[in-house]
């Protein structure tokens, strides 16, 4: 049941986590593109007790997967908290809604806003997109459902609402850089209860970001998780330089992961040397988060790398997670 | 005005089928200045079949006839001699010249030789855009002038999303972000407060969400026997 005791707004794990005044961390479960539940088992075994909450992606970047709100059932089952992630693209008004109902019945409890990737970079690219809502009014949704007790159309929802602690997404290096604390700050304005930021590699231009952000007091508004990600091989460093919109990664990043593996023949032992520079300067990052004022926590996106995680959370003295009532969230 | 593209000759070639006598009815309107369905290019797509069909053994009796706007009835009356005469009609005006000459002529066979694209403006020789998805409530006054729907690929009415980059959609680098386009305009005439609002969610019923639309203007309305 939903634990509304202290004034909390869901009772979620990763709620209380930030209200005692932790430094959060979630991280990320991607479902698989197949209806095998043991995927999700074996990856929520993989981050359970090492984050407070781990997303389940919705579609991610546009390919079939798993629907967030049955994976993400599958992982509360399995003892981890999900963050069911929820996007605009595959749904109107009435489709979120109704799997919002459905998702808190399950006992699902924080969920994630956003617009979603576009369908033509993923496996439909034929298939016709809804945006009826964006992100921004999504997380006015869910809040309404929340506090006003009243569907989005204003009729008031008779018998048990469904209490969502609300996330929303904002990528600090989008253009236009000037508007994008403002953005966040709308997002924050909409009702948001946290923010999880796009994956984050330029360090210094988001400490820019995030003065701005406190300038503005935003950061007293909602709680901001900066996104993090462990690094496997340099090429995936080049590819998210070069390849993907409103990716900001420094070469200095770049020099350092081809550096790891140089000149080191045997194959095994390069990619260990990769990987292995990639964890470090993960750490290294959630030390300078840690540094940043504004910053609540982290979310880490090892994106097919689950085990990274435990190895991060461990080398940057980021364990034991808090408990609460004898039992943490997971 | 509407935007149009000529279909491939051999998909139109397909639906004309067997059909001896064809009528190719051009428009003079939105497809003649988009250089898709008019005058002129009724007249070289007739060429064109009359060539290849005879080459290939089975020529066919192409006529063809612009009509200064395919989407009126009354431009429609005066091909009616035409139409009759031909097995089928082969449309060059938008999709709606296409339906207006088979409403008229219940008994032709009408098939489009466009594909309609959009409303939209040419921004150069041979470049035309997308401006106006015809949602029913225009927002431009809050936008700068600049329409979200029509021209964000998500349109997001509180945005930019994240993919905005460096003034591009991250959909394909040949679209402008929309939300980069309206911040800057709003920037330099000093409304930027216009985009510190959240925008409620968008009514779709006055868009084709809530079914095909009509508009009846009363004011506008002849007695009922002056119709006839």
């Amino acid at each position: 049941m939903t634990d509304t005791s202290n004034g909390y707004k869901s009772g979620s794990n990763l709620e209380k986590v930030l209200r005692a005044g932790n430094f959060a961390v979630t991280a990320e479960l991607g479902p698989p593109k197949n209806a095998d539940g043991e995927v999700i088992r074996k990856k929520a075994a993989i981050l359970k007790g090492f984050v407070d909450a781990a997303n389940i992606t919705d579609n991610q970047t546009a390919i079939v997967r798993m629907s967030s709100v049955g994976a993400g059932t599958i992982a509360l089952q399995a003892g981890l908290e999900p963050v069911m992630q929820m996007t605009c693209r595959d749904r109107n008004r009435l489709g979120m809604q109704s799997d919002l109902l459905g998702a808190y019945a399950l006992g699902l409890r924080n969920v994630l806003c956003l617009s979603g990737d576009h369908q033509t970079f993923g496996n439909h690219p034929q298939s016709k997109n809804v945006h009826d809502m964006d992100s921004m009014q999504l997380v006015q949704m869910v809040v309404g459902l929340r506090d006003k007790n009243c569907f989005q159309c204003g009729e008031e929802i008779k018998g048990v609402n469904p209490r969502f602690f609300v996330g929303a997404a904002e990528n600090p290096f989008g253009d236009p850089f000037d508007f994008r604390p403002y953005r966040l700050g709308k997002k924050a304005k909409a009702g948001a209860d946290f923010i999880q930021t796009q994956l984050i590699y330029n360090v210094p231009k988001f400490r820019e970001f995030m003065k701005r952000v406190v300038d503005l007091g935003v950061h007293k508004q909602v709680s901001i998780l900066a996104g993090v990600g462990p690094l496997k091989t340099p090429g995936a460093a080049k590819y998210m330089r070069d390849q993907v919109p409103g990716m900001d990664v420094p070469d200095e990043i770049v020099e350092r992961m081809e550096a790891a593996g140089k000149g080191i023949e045997d194959k095994k032992a390069k990619a260990a040397a990769n990987k292995e520079a990639g964890i470090k300067i993960c750490v290294e990052m959630i030390q300078q988060m840690r540094e940043i004022e504004g910053v609540a926590g982290v979310h880490i996106m090892a994106i097919e790398w689950e085990e990274a995680v435990p190895i991060i959370m461990e080398k940057a003295g980021l364990l034991p997670r808090p408990t609460f009532n004898g039992s943490s969230g997971n | 005005m509407i935007v149009a593209e000529q279909k491939p000759l051999e998909e139109i070639k397909g639906l004309l089928g067997e059909a001896g006598r064809v009528l190719i009815v051009g428009c003079g309107t939105c497809v003649t200045v988009c250089f898709a369905g008019g005058e002129k290019e009724a007249g070289i797509l007739g060429s064109l079949l009359r060539m290849s069909t005879k080459m290939e053994g089975h020529a066919k009796d192409v006529g063809e006839v612009t009509v200064q706007r395919q989407c009126e009835w009354e431009y429609l009356d005066a091909i009616r001699d035409r139409v009759a005469e031909a097995d089928v009609v082969l449309s060059l005006g938008c999709g709606v010249g296409v339906q207006a000459l088979a409403e008229r002529y219940p008994n032709a066979v009408v098939v489009p030789g466009l594909n309609t694209k959009f409303m939209g403006l040419p921004l150069e020789q041979g470049v035309w855009a997308e401006r106006c998805a015809a949602c029913g409530q225009c927002l431009l006054g809050l936008t700068g002038g600049i329409c979200p729907i029509a021209r964000c690929s998500k349109q997001l009415l509180n945005g930019p999303c994240g993919g905005s980059s460096q003034g591009k959609c991250e959909v394909n680098p040949d679209i402008e972000c929309a939300w980069q386009l309206i911040y800057d305009k709003l920037k330099a005439q000093g409304r930027l407060h216009l985009l510190m609002e959240i925008t409620p969610p968008k009514d779709w019923r006055t868009s084709r969400d809530g079914g095909p639309r009509k508009i009846v203007r009363e004011d506008l309305r002849l007695p009922v026997a002056e119709k006839a």
